[in-house]
């Protein structure tokens, strides 16, 4: 684990109760940059919890949260998102009444402070919609771009969550379970794109999926009841005889 | 239903001939409205309290339309516009344009402040706290007799000419050009706002707060600004009612006139700006004509309206034009081989 | 001073008690379906007017308050499952507008049948007089009021709390996804939900005439205060609702005796400082889980 000033992300003792109800308990961890962490747990460990305190809809009881070496855990979300914390949703949370395009290039229109002008009509929002259109080639989905977002199907739904994440040009990406849901023919498409993700980016992905998660991730923290049960390299979680007991013996690879 | 603004795309790629055909539609209400200047006669001033009641939706457009915050409050911009417009030429002086200056600075303030306490809240609270809103203020107008005249109205009212040459008189030009130009000020900055980048973002917000949050939209601030651009144009506009009038009456600050306005709205059809104008048009008409027959049929109709519109007609008689055109399209592709 | 302090929690309670008994459809209503109603006054007006209209021209009071009952319901039963169903899936401005909607063809249709004016519901001779409590008399109408309340409040608890049904509507309000999943007939549960809420507001508005004075803008005028119980109180809650509606009454009327001149607006600021404090209601009814 690297040290807190050259993390990309760093967690210290983050706490989270609901009267009697723990859903994150002390947990301390890490990113460098360019980290590729998978995060597993069976139902109701806290995953998604973990990922609403991250980025802050969900205020932490204690513990702090920095973004390369800047406290953030008293940020807005939205402020996060501009320090270069992004995400992508388990449920997709897209504009469905837009066209594909367009999502990706209001997040551009966001990232480049030009999203709140209110008078002038700038021939900037042609440049937001090229790189927007650049950014969908290389996801693989540059041809329906036109199309109006509930028109498609999920899996293309799946990765264009990804692709408005990735417009941000973030620092750091959670990604929550990118492709639960999809079906399998599809699915190899955002195990393609999960692999190409750029290489400065540190990524933190909670998945179920156990062929994704070790193809992807060099280091794998295990969630359990809202605490860090273990951690390691995949190989070692891999035999790892507490992690088989939580997944009930179930042979993980 | 309309979409997010075009995208340039759109624009670009349509034929001249349909860029000339939605000029003359761009045109037609404000040729219409200088026609009728010229043939109304006696009945210039119903056209004046129809462009009234056009901006007071307008305004209401843009929050409830495009923006997404539905509020039951927005008749407390408009009847403190009224107010402010009314006791300025009182206590001050009787120059409308000041008067008018004076109306909407204080509409928007209030604007801002009351939606700088409430935005952050959503759904049924937030229109609680609308609602909330605008009954302490209708309270205290009829509390206030001292200030407000209570539930006689403001009485004594100076209205006095425009620019020192445009007298108001019984036959109503000078509040109809008055009127006319007013709402064609406020329909160019809606234009612009909508079409710009941060009508944009205040429609992605409509669809999805969670999202534009996820993507750095600071969305209380965007929300907050409209709110108070709104509030400041609703209260333009009841600076025209006070103005034309020479009275202002406390039903203007009710929740009645919210729900009248909000009917006006969704019957033209909401996110068109036009919607608005078929719709208070539309409104105005059919209860002046009715209420030759029984004061209350139109309230039954307008009732009726609203339900047959939410329950068939999502968009608005605006969309009874899209209607028949999908209704045609279908013909036309059953006629193929 | 005692007595004056006694005088207003009674008339604070017995004004609760209209507003819970009308309220309390609403509240379980839109905790069940999750619609924003704003129509449910329209069903106490209606109640009101139908037993104004049967004690007026001489029928027996308590015969007037069944039939106030019988025929918002039969009202709500056939708005539910012609226009309320739609409404479900359209979103909280649809319903918002179409409920508004219906408050406008209530208000013009009673225009219309009964006139503008405030119209009486004639109660009978002994509860239009003082009855001698201990420390002073005391109008019979108000403790009447309050017994009524009290009965209809402690059998609705028993209803929720311990019959099937109520725990199937406790389940349906909770989740309802789990609800249709485990097979119970969310149809048949939502009118009739639906129908005995509009029952309960006739009831009410029939009941509470005499403070709640009807008249035809009654839908439009008291709609704040049914949707503050609702809110305040939380959606869905019925001790909540009850709670609220006792304070909102208490503090309604203390207004009124204390600050008579600013009353008025005090209880919505009052409703305005409360939501801002606990947007979610004093006591919700869903857990955070």
């Amino acid at each position: 684990m690297s040290e807190t000033s050259t993390s990309a992300l760093s967690v210290r003792g983050l706490n989270k109760s609901f009267g009697a109800l723990v859903v994150a308990q002390d947990i301390n961890i890490d990113l460098a940059p360019g980290a590729r962490v998978g995060l597993i747990g069976p139902n109701g460990a806290g995953k998604t919890t973990f990922v609403n305190l991250l980025t802050g809809f969900l205020k932490p009881d204690s513990g702090t949260i920095l973004l390369e070496g800047a406290p953030i855990q008293d940020m807005k979300p939205e402020m996060r998102v501009r320090r270069g914390l992004a995400r992508t949703h388990q449920i997709n949370t897209l504009l469905r009444e837009d066209i594909v395009r367009d999502n990706v290039a209001i997040a551009i229109a966001e990232r480049e402070n030009y999203a709140w002008r209110m008078m002038r009509y700038t021939p900037q929002w042609r440049r937001c919609s090229e790189e927007a259109h650049a950014l969908l080639r290389d996801m693989g989905i540059a041809d329906v771009g036109d199309r109006q977002v509930r028109e498609l199907p999920y899996g293309q739904q799946r990765l264009l969550e990804i692709a408005i994440a990735l417009s941000l040009k973030p620092r750091v990406l959670l990604l929550d379970e990118p492709a639960a849901g999809v079906p399998a023919e599809e699915a190899h498409r955002i195990h393609d794109v999960l692999a190409r993700l750029p290489s400065d980016i540190a990524i933190l992905i909670i998945e179920h999926d156990m062929e994704v998660i070790f193809r992807f991730a060099k280091e794998i923290i295990v969630l359990l009841q809202g605490r860090v049960l273990t951690r390691g390299a995949p190989a070692k979680i891999a035999v790892d005889p507490e992690v088989r007991a939580v997944y009930l013996g179930r042979t993980v690879v | 239903m309309m979409a997010a603004p075009s995208t340039d795309t759109a624009a670009t790629t349509a034929s001249p001939a349909s860029r000339v055909l939605s000029l003359i539609g761009h045109a037609l209400p404000w040729l219409i409205a200088i026609g009728f200047y010229f043939v109304a006669g006696g009945s210039l001033s119903i056209g004046t309290q129809i462009m009234i009641w056009i901006l007071f939706a307008m305004s209401l457009d843009l929050v409830l339309g495009y923006a997404g915050i539905v509020t039951l409050g927005h008749a407390a911009f408009f009847g403190v516009g009224a107010y402010a417009a009314g006791l300025f030429s009182i206590h001050f002086m009787s120059d409308p344009i000041l008067g008018h200056i004076f109306a909407v600075v204080v509409s928007g303030v209030l604007g801002v402040i009351s939606g700088a306490l409430i935005l952050h809240t959503t759904g049924v609270t937030f229109l609680m706290l609308t609602l909330a809103t605008v009954s302490i203020i209708y309270e205290y107008g009829n509390q206030a007799r001292w200030l407000t005249g209570g539930d006689d109205g403001l009485q004594g009212m100076k209205v006095g000419p425009i620019f020192g040459t445009f007298e108001f008189n019984i036959f109503g030009q000078t509040a109809y050009v008055y009127a006319l130009v007013v709402l064609f000020i406020w329909f160019l900055i809606s234009w612009r706002l909508v079409k710009s980048p941060f009508g944009r973002s205040l429609d992605g917000i409509r669809q999805n707060p969670r999202r534009m949050r996820a993507i750095g939209t600071p969305v209380w601030w965007r929300l907050l600004a409209i709110y108070g651009i709104a509030a400041a144009m609703a209260g333009s506009a009841g600076a025209l009612l006070a103005h034309s009038t020479r009275f202002v009456g406390l039903s203007s600050l009710s929740l009645l006139t919210s729900g009248i306005v909000t009917v006006m709205l969704i019957l033209g059809g909401t996110r068109k700006l036009y919607g608005a104008f078929i719709g208070a048009a539309i409104y105005y008409l059919v209860q002046d004509s009715t209420a030759k027959f029984s004061p209350y049929f139109w309230e039954f109709i307008v009732g009726g309206m609203l339900i047959a519109t939410v329950l068939f007609l999502e968009g608005g008689l605006m969309d009874l034009g899209r209607i028949g055109r999908r209704f045609l399209a279908r013909f036309q592709r059953s006629d193929a081989p | 001073m005692l007595s004056f302090g006694l005088t207003i929690l009674l008339d604070g309670v017995s004004y609760g008690m209209v507003l819970f008994i009308i309220s309390v459809g609403l509240t379980i209503t839109m905790g069940l379906m999750r619609l924003v109603n704003l129509s449910h006054g329209s069903f106490a007006m209606i109640g009101g007017y139908v037993a104004g209209y049967i004690t007026q021209a001489g029928g027996n009071f308590y015969l007037a308050l069944l039939i106030a009952m019988i025929i918002p319901a039969i009202l709500g039963g056939l708005a539910e499952v012609t226009v309320f169903r739609p409404l479900y899936r359209k979103g909280e401005l649809a319903q918002v507008l179409l409920t508004i909607g219906i408050v406008f063809v209530a208000t013009a249709s009673i225009t219309e049948i009964f006139g503008a004016f405030p119209y009486p519901v004639v109660f009978p001779d002994y509860l239009t007089k003082p009855i001698d409590i201990g420390f002073r008399t005391y109008p019979a109408y108000r403790l009447f009021l309050i017994g009524v309340g009290g009965v209809v409040a402690i059998a609705l608890w028993y209803l929720i709390e311990n019959s099937l049904y109520g725990a199937k509507l406790r389940a349906a309000v909770d989740n309802p996804r789990m609800a249709r999943t485990v097979g119970m007939n969310v149809n048949v549960l939502f009118t009739g939900t639906f129908m005995v809420g509009s029952a309960l507001a006739g009831l009410g508005g029939a009941m509470g005439a005499g403070i709640l004075s009807l008249e035809p803008s009654y839908a439009l005028k008291y709609v704040v205060l049914f949707l503050v119980v609702v809110i305040v109180g939380g959606e869905g809650s019925f001790k909540g609702s009850f709670v609220a509606a006792m304070a909102l009454g208490i503090i309604d009327t203390i207004g009124k005796y204390f600050f008579s001149q600013a009353a008025p607006y005090l209880l919505y600021v009052t409703v305005f400082v409360l939501l801002l404090w606990r947007p979610q209601g004093l006591m919700p009814a869903k857990s955070v889980a």
